[in-house]
């Protein structure tokens, strides 16, 4: 029984593992394909990214097993440590690291670069799972009045956010990295099953779909629709103080962002606006500028059909019709080489390995696992929605990658440190309680 | 810290990520199953459709001459995306354009329904000189490319109405006809029109994969879907290249046309329509509408304008013959009626008027061309007792004519035949009004003038007929499609004149031989050769009149049925007849015995009255 304690395998979920495994594998098969040139064919050709992701898997397959084998405390103790580290490092960057291709997020080392601001996911997540765990949680409802009170009340709530918001705000200024930065926001979902009130999440999703309606349809038609609503609302209810006050104060907060809408969207940097018009199909889409991408997406996709082209077959993939086709956009060669058959089983797979990560921290006696685990599901399901979504014309246009997908060292590594200390922590869940 | 009442909210999570991957699933369904666009878009995208085209067909004449064939010619192609940094002073000057020009060229090929991604035509069918000078440079010119093509060619300079040209497609044929796109090429008239489902053969379609650059990037499944080119089919004319060479050298400054037929099988021997014009200068690009230009606006010669099937000229005497025959098919007169003549038919005060012919018989009406003995002939005819009405009997007269072909549509194998004109009862009701006009009123057509006309194409087709003692076969230029040698069936099948009657033809073929002998055709005798003929002079209201001739030989078993009209030359037996005559011989004998009579002909130049030796004859 000790031996079996020692050693490396000992409690690691299998399941997750050969997932992992199976959906990077995958992933490289379709780089190899979006990459795909008759003059190179030798797969270790280190010159073409189909060998450099061989490295990054390699060198992945590495940090896995030292993550295995350290000592999973050393993860609580250090979570605020790495936070820090990391965050300094994405200050950092902007000032140290070389520029590449007008990005600011990256440190060179020669041909190969990294990312900070991808490691920052994990760093946050354990930084998150580590405070919450600590204190006595009370992300929770209250029905007191005073604000000082509610400040009280909700006080680990704003540490919660400051410990998402920091990484979000410097990444987002410092480096101009939407796609790195938004990633963060997926922790609300951590927040929301420690506890967080679901009125927040009504509240966000009330506002999302505001936005999305005020710049579909006429603000001021929208707002007369909304103040009927109200209105009928109030021959339902009883006509109290109390219920008044709500109602009228709902209805104040939706004129608000009906107007925030307006300052929001015209205070967008171009390429985002035209993003959003892109997909709400604003205006008129020029489908050789701003257009091109989704469009060539979705072409590359739907013209897959049920079974797909075939391997290495995907004239749209081969010839370089979608960019970027290798890291934000492999999700194209999937679906026009593997067809509807191909493309929904990516989806499921990373689906049943959210799904499987849910389960594995639901069964976890240490809090701290169990928060850090949903921090796992949350940011691999956001990366899954966003990245997938925007292929296929459903969200707008966001750079972020598909997990263990889209080329790139830093994503892979990233993703997989994320992954692999949740599988470790979880190896660990009989030894000790925590 | 741990909240047993918060667990549930694991099952809101998945529920959420789990109704996230199905709306996204539905989505690809949608994409990649329902919605077929991106099918298309993607083949757009990628695809390129390269058009194969097909040889043209080769025409022969009648004995494996060649008459058309093709020759290569190339084209300069532009793909403005990829034509970036090229010389353009270079490409300008071995072009022979100016810089404006090449800039507006290159805007058109921008702009839709080009595009910048798509070759399209920079410069059509380069000269070979320009094609030399590029193809040594055309390195240097990247995303600038040739493309060759066949234009038709022709070894000799003649039958250029008979076969045709071929140019560019029009808008609306392309845009109603799947097979076409625009920049193709389409026969326009003559054999390329009505033959060119065959000649054109069937273009075919390489599939070529392209990047997103628009390089090529090979075939798609390696050529699994390409079509290949079908050459056109070769046409074997019935036309003699040397009997429509020597026609048009015999026509030379005159205007006018030559139609020869086979009676036995009614193929065309030689359709000339003069002043013609070489059929290599509508070939080409450049010079090609030049030439055009300049041959569609010579409104004096209208040189584009083919005679032979367009024209429509009174047949003047040489119609007489077809009342002859009628009148004997009704019994109504016999080789030994003669009618009096006074210088003039004398019921309508010697209208129309004639030669003194007093007594002559039928054959001799036939060799003399009494007019009077015709107004005679045709009033015998319309006034017949058999119809109480007389618009019966006009009517009667008028079908009986139309058996021989006039006014009605051959349907020959070639485009734009006009049917002529025999006058119905109706016009005449609306000209003179309805019973206020008589046979007499309307005697002049009796004698093949008036209202009435015919093109020289069914002249010859009436000579035909009589050559082949009442029946016709519907005249076609081309006696074998493709290596089978197929010929249209409706060409096989006899049509048979209103008379029958084999009496009357031995009549009037005796008449037609004593015009040779002894009547108006003396001076054009054939050595060696019975012939025979009936002369022609077709008054028009416009000018002298015209010089029709019609012939057929020999007499026994013919050979050739043969017309020839000589615009504003006068009486028919000084110009039409010796032309006819000489065709003749050489047809039937291989030889020409009459240099001195051939030189003469050759030489006269009707057009601007020059080297005239022969005198009108009225």
């Amino acid at each position: 029984m000790r031996k079996q304690e020692h050693s490396l395998f000992f409690g690691v979920d299998k399941i997750t593992v050969l997932t992992y495994a199976l959906l990077v594998l995958m992933g490289w098969l379709n780089i190899y394909a979006a990459v795909y040139n008759e003059d190179h064919q030798n797969i270790f050709d280190t010159t073409q990214k189909y060998g450099k992701q061989l490295i990054w898997i390699s060198s992945a397959a590495l940090i896995a097993v030292f993550i295995l084998i350290i000592d999973a405390g050393f993860f609580t103790v250090f979570a605020y440590v790495f936070y820090v580290i990391l965050l300094l490092a994405c200050i950092a960057v902007p000032y140290l690291g070389r520029e590449v291709k007008g990005s600011r997020s990256w440190f060179r080392f020669g041909d190969f670069g990294v990312q900070p601001a991808e490691f920052m996911k994990f760093a946050t997540n354990l930084a998150l799972a580590k405070f919450l765990s600590n204190v006595n949680i009370e992300v929770q409802e209250s029905r007191r009045n005073k604000l000082s009170d509610i400040l009280k009340n909700y006080q680990n709530t704003i540490i919660a956010a400051i410990f998402l918001g920091l990484p979000l705000i410097i990444i987002k200024l410092l480096q101009d990295e939407t796609g790195l930065a938004i990633v963060f926001v997926a922790f609300i979902i951590t927040l929301y099953r420690e506890g967080l009130s679901v009125n927040f999440l009504i509240f966000g999703l009330f506002s999302a779909l505001l936005f999305v309606l005020s710049l579909v349809m006429d603000q001021n038609t929208l707002m007369i629709i909304l103040s009927c609503i109200a209105a009928l609302s109030l021959l339902f209810v009883k006509r109290n103080r109390k219920n008044i006050i709500i109602i009228s104060t709902i209805l104040i907060t939706a004129c608000g962002v009906v107007f925030g809408t307006n300052y929001v969207y015209n205070h967008l940097e171009d390429h985002q606006r035209v993003r959003i018009d892109v997909l709400l199909g604003r205006g008129t889409v020029n489908l050789k500028k701003e257009g091109y991408n989704v469009n060539q997406a979705k072409i590359a996709i739907g013209s897959g059909g049920f079974f797909g082209k075939g391997y290495l077959q995907g004239t749209q993939t081969k010839y370089d019709f979608v960019p970027e086709q290798d890291t934000d956009f492999i999700f194209c060669t999937v679906g026009e080489e593997w067809g509807f058959v191909g493309s929904s089983a990516v989806i499921i797979l990373e689906l049943f390995l959210i799904l499987r990560v849910i389960f594995m921290a639901e069964r976890q006696r240490s809090p701290f696992s169990r928060i850090y685990g949903y921090g796992v599901a949350s940011v691999l399901f956001f990366h899954l929605a966003v990245n997938v979504g925007m292929t296929i014309g459903l969200m707008p246009v966001i750079g972020i990658p598909l997990p263990f997908f889209s080329y790139g060292g830093s994503s892979l590594w990233s993703f997989t440190i994320l992954l692999f200390i949740f599988i470790k922590l979880d190896a660990n869940r009989l030894v000790i309680l925590r | 810290m741990y909240q047993s009442n918060l667990s549930e909210r694991k099952i809101i999570i998945s529920t959420f990520f789990i109704v996230v991957a199905i709306i996204y699933i539905s989505r690809l369904f949608y994409l990649q199953i329902v919605d077929d666009q991106y099918k298309l878009d993607a083949r757009n995208n990628a695809f390129r459709y390269r058009t194969e085209y097909p040889v043209r067909g080769y025409i022969y004449d009648r004995n494996g001459k060649l008459l058309v064939f093709n020759e290569p010619s190339y084209d300069l192609l532009i793909t403005p995306k990829l034509a970036k940094n090229c010389d353009t002073m270079a490409l300008c000057k071995i072009l022979e354009i100016t810089k404006t020009e090449f800039l507006r060229r290159m805007k058109k090929a921008t702009q839709a329904p080009n595009s910048p991604r798509k070759e399209s035509i920079f410069e059509k069918q380069l000269s070979p000189k320009i094609y030399a000078a590029l193809q040594e440079k055309l390195y240097r010119f990247k995303g600038f490319d040739l493309q060759s093509r066949n234009v038709r060619k022709y070894p000799r300079p003649i039958a250029a109405h008979l076969l045709g040209y071929v140019g560019e497609v029009s808008k609306d044929k392309a845009a109603k006809d799947n097979y076409y796109k625009e920049g193709d090429y389409i026969g326009i008239s003559g054999i390329e029109r009505s033959y060119e489902e065959e000649l054109r053969g069937k273009k075919g379609t390489q599939i070529v994969m392209v990047d997103v650059h628009n390089k090529t990037k090979g075939r798609f499944m390696d050529g699994l879907y390409d079509t290949l080119a079908k050459p056109g089919k070769a046409l074997y004319s019935s036309i003699d290249i040397d009997m429509q060479e020597y026609g048009e050298k015999l026509m030379t400054g005159k205007r006018g046309a030559i139609v020869a037929i086979d009676p036995q099988s009614g193929e065309i021997l030689c359709l000339v329509s003069s002043p013609g014009y070489d059929p290599n200068l509508l070939v080409g690009g450049k010079e090609r509408s030049r030439n055009f230009t300049k041959l569609y606006y010579d409104s004096i010669n209208r040189p584009l304008f083919n005679r032979a099937l367009m024209a429509m000229y009174p047949p003047g005497s040489t119609f007489k013959l077809i009342d002859a025959l009628i009148a004997q098919q009704d019994n109504l007169i016999s080789r030994s009626t003669s009618f009096p003549c006074n210088r003039g038919y004398p019921p309508m005060g010697g209208h129309p008027r004639c030669h003194a012919h007093p007594g002559v018989d039928l054959t001799g009406s036939i060799a003399t061309s009494c007019n009077s003995y015709y107004s005679y002939v045709f009033r015998e005819i319309v006034d017949q007792k058999k119809y109480p009405k007389f618009e019966d009997g006009y009517n009667h007269w008028r079908d009986a004519v139309r058996s021989f072909g006039p006014n009605t549509k051959l349907g020959t194998d070639l485009p734009y035949d006009k049917p002529g004109n025999v006058p119905s009862v109706e016009y005449y009701n609306k000209v003179f009004g309805k019973n206020h006009w008589r046979s007499n009123t309307v005697v002049s057509l009796g004698i093949g003038q008036a209202e009435l006309t015919l093109v020289p194409l069914q002249m010859a087709n009436v000579v035909a007929s009589i050559a082949n003692r009442g029946f016709y076969y519907t005249p076609h230029c081309i006696k074998g499609v493709g290596l089978e040698k197929k010929l249209d069936p409706r060409f096989k099948e006899k049509r048979f004149t209103y008379v029958q009657n084999q009496v009357a033809y031995d009549n009037v073929h005796d008449g037609m031989q004593q015009c040779f002998d002894a009547g108006t055709g003396y001076a054009s005798r054939i050595p060696g050769i019975v012939a025979c003929g009936k002369t022609g002079t077709a008054e028009n209201p416009h000018g002298d009149s015209h010089a029709v001739f019609s012939c057929f030989a020999p007499r026994y078993n013919p050979k050739i049925a043969i017309v020839c009209l000589v615009e504003n030359a006068g009486f028919g037996g000084t110009w039409s007849a010796p032309i006819v005559s000489l065709i003749v011989e050489k047809y039937l004998t291989g030889k020409v015995t009459r240099p001195d009579l051939e030189k003469r002909l050759i030489e006269a130049d009707l057009i601007n009255r020059k080297n005239l030796l022969g005198s009108g004859h009225h």
